[in-house]
């Protein structure tokens, strides 16, 4: 680079001639100097602001092009890897706990026209009801002469169904692939599974959405993806289930009852092996709900869960339980029993006016069922404490089993809870509760004292719940239900090898203008086997059951929900593992003081 | 010298484009059959849960209690009942001697039998 002298000899000698201050000539050139040096110095820095420029003009072109690809194409399925998921369905299955299906899923078609592309309407619409008897040949008609250009005809076909449609050689009746889900069980667990139905439909997919039971409680499990299409597996055992609601079925038709309700659960884990309603239905085809009258009427009605029952006599260990566990009374103390009892404007009679009086030990109040003997346990312990217990056991508050009618269903309590309240709860009137509350109640006083939560998913663990009573009031009070068996009111419910212990409860049916039935009863059976170390509960409920071999008709329970009970213990404890046993004497004869 | 680099360079240059061409192809028809064999793995996965909801309905625990009941001659199943339990201590020990000797040179004294009687017509 050739440098401009600051100085030019020439210039300096010329400007000294004429006598001028030569030192101007060199600002002149370093100013010069400067001015050549900041623009060269700013066009560099300009072309670098272009590069730049030009740079981030290309990026921001290639990321919004290709945003506006992706955003503007078709979406496609990636074809260059093999996906590892084994996802076949929108829905998961459900399977019992021994991985049986209980519900899953099959491929049809939907069936529906588009009028404009049909050749013979009248034609379509005669075979069309001659195919599928619920169609009407001249609804069908109007629709396809109308001026819709899309009629849907039927939302799921079988293959059979729709060969037939096929060879009606239609062009304007069209199929679209459908989902649908298949209870192959039929009506088994029905009121457990519940049902399903579609959601928003399109020609080439629809939702399917559950619309009761577990279906729907676990819908959003059902239907997410990340899971991968795991199954749902519930706590049920579909053979247990399968008997159970056989001899169910059986015991309510010979025992001429309105309907029937079973629940065999887990005594420690909760978990329930069958749950049984009846009547019941078929899921594959849903019953539409009653619009009208009493739901309890409808097959639809889960009366394990959603029936709520004054549910009599088997309440009344919750109250020689609680008296033991105060400390207040032993299995071999003397209760009051005198009858009749009055409290204030009321009499409290024994079943048939009988008088066990005066006075019984708790166990024998258990044993014979003495209403009197409980009430002085209930005045014993005091409105607060009663109250307090009854809540420990679950008694105030809707289950928390996973079903979707479950909080639906609240026990029905009394409004202000009088000394006289306190008095009929003891002996289980004027508090209603679900057989699945029994059932968890049971299993709470039985099994050691632990609270026990009713459940419908299989459990892999056993985490004991927080303690209500003490270990050995449990062993008192289970000793006591097996006296019921032995020598009381349950005699019918000995199996031999499984030791069951229970309490039996039959109480008046409410009319729905106040008052009691004479002739109506709801009698229940709440049981727990073998006694020496409880493994499952069983309660068993009749509605309206009458026993007519006798002279006269029977309705308590003892002659009606036990020998129903005895007989699902008897089938279904060999299905359970349970081998039979011999009962151990009981230890204390000698010892006991 | 230089003309030479450049008609083999040219030359390279067609080479690979030839083998890209090839590639390309190989690509694709590589592609396809993994799509195709996807949908062959989604219909059999289909088939199979149609199997399995076939399997499920004939195994219904009504249709087998019906069948037990229709064959009850032939197979005579009852439910299982308490009494079918055993214990390992009711279980005999297996002899450690076998139960007869061991039949050495027999003689055949099936002609010192009677005759059998002739069945009545």
């Amino acid at each position: 680079m050739s440098r401009v002298p600051l100085r030019p000899l020439a210039r300096i000698l010329e400007a000294r001639s004429k006598g001028e201050n030569p030192d101007a000539i060199e600002r002149e050139n370093l100013r010069l100097r400067h001015e050549e040096m900041r623009d060269r110095a700013r066009q560099r820095a300009e072309g670098r602001l272009v590069v730049l420029g030009v740079f981030f003009f290309c990026a921001f072109t290639v990321v919004g092009t290709r945003m506006g690809l992706m955003a503007a194409s078709a979406p496609e399925e990636p074809r260059s890897f093999v996906s590892t998921s084994e996802i076949t369905a929108q829905r998961s299955d459900i399977v019992d706990r021994n991985g049986k299906i209980l519900a899953t899923n099959l491929q049809t078609h939907s069936l529906y026209a588009q009028p404009p592309l049909m050749v013979d309407p009248e034609g379509a619409a005669a075979a069309l009801a001659a195919t599928f008897p619920d169609l009407e040949e001249e609804k069908l008609l109007k629709l396809f002469t109308g001026k819709r250009k899309f009629v849907w005809i039927k939302k799921v076909l079988s293959p059979e169904q729709q060969q037939m449609v096929h060879d009606i050689g239609e062009p304007g009746l069209l199929f679209g692939p459908r989902e649908m889900r298949l209870y192959p069980n039929g009506a088994l667990a029905s009121h457990v599974l519940g049902g399903y139905g579609f959601g928003r439909e399109g020609v080439y997919a629809a939702e399917v959405i559950g619309t009761a039971g577990v279906e729907k409680q676990f819908d959003e499990f059902l239907r997410d993806p990340a899971e991968n299409g795991k199954p749902l597996q519930l706590s049920l055992d579909l053979t247990i289930q399968s008997a159970v609601e056989e001899i169910l079925y059986g015991g309510m038709k010979l025992l001429n009852a309105k309907g029937a309700a079973a629940v065999l659960m887990d005594a420690y884990t909760g978990e329930i092996v069958s749950m049984a309603s009846l009547p019941d239905f078929d899921p594959n085809d849903r019953p539409v709900p009653l619009l009208q009258g009493d739901p309890s009427d409808s097959p639809l009605f889960n009366r394990a869960v959603q029936g709520v029952y004054e549910l009599g006599s088997t309440f009344k260990i919750f109250a020689a339980a609680q008296a033991m566990e105060l400390g207040l009374l032993g299995p071999n103390s003397l209760v009051d029993a005198d009858a009749p009892m009055k409290w204030g404007k009321y009499t409290i009679k024994e079943f048939e006016n009988h008088d066990y009086g005066p006075y019984l030990s708790v166990t024998d109040v258990i044993v014979k069922s003495s209403n009197i003997g409980t009430a002085n346990m209930a005045l014993m312990i005091g409105q607060e404490r009663q109250k307090q217990f009854l809540e420990s056991l679950g008694f105030f508050e809707p289950t928390k089993v996973e079903l979707f009618e479950a909080p639906y269903a609240k026990p029905l309590l009394p409004p202000k809870w009088s000394e006289i309240n306190t008095i009929t709860i003891s002996y289980g009137h004027g508090l209603s509760a679900s057989p699945l509350h029994l059932a968890a109640a049971y299993a709470t006083v039985t099994n050691g004292g632990t609270k026990v939560t009713p459940t419908l998913v299989k459990k892999d663990y056993r985490i004991p719940g927080p303690r209500v009573i003490s270990r050995e009031t449990s062993i008192a009070a289970r000793n006591m239900l097996r006296a019921v068996v032995t020598r009381g009111t349950a005699s019918f419910g000995e199996v031999p090898g499984y030791m069951v212990a229970g309490k039996t409860g039959t109480a008046d049916k409410p009319k729905p203008r106040g008052g009691y039935y004479d002739d109506k009863v709801i009698a229940t059976f709440a049981s727990v086997f073998p006694v020496n170390d409880p493994k499952y509960v069983l309660v068993v409920s009749l509605d309206e059951p009458v026993e007519t071999s006798g002279s006269k008709p029977k309705r308590t329970a003892g002659w009606t929900a036990v020998p129903v009970a005895a007989e699902i213990i008897r089938r279904t404890a060999p299905l359970l593992g349970l081998a039979p046993a011999i009962e151990p004497a009981p230890a204390d004869a000698l010892t006991e003081g | 010298m230089k003309s030479l680099a450049f008609v083999l360079s040219i030359l390279a240059v067609m080479g690979l484009a030839f083998w890209a061409y090839g590639e390309n192809y190989k690509t694709q028809r590589a592609l396809s059959e993994v799509q195709n064999l996807q949908r062959q793995i989604g219909a059999l996965r289909e088939t199979r849960t149609v199997l399995k909801a076939e399997w499920a309905y004939l195994n219904r625990p009504d249709r087998l209690r019906d069948l037990a009941n229709l064959n009850f001659e032939r197979l005579e199943l009852v439910p299982l009942a308490p009494a079918q339990f055993g214990r390992v201590e009711q279980v005999a020990f297996p002899r450690s001697e076998p139960l007869f000797e061991l039949i050495e040179d027999p003689v055949n004294v099936a002609a010192l039998l009677p005759p059998a009687e002739e069945p009545q017509p």
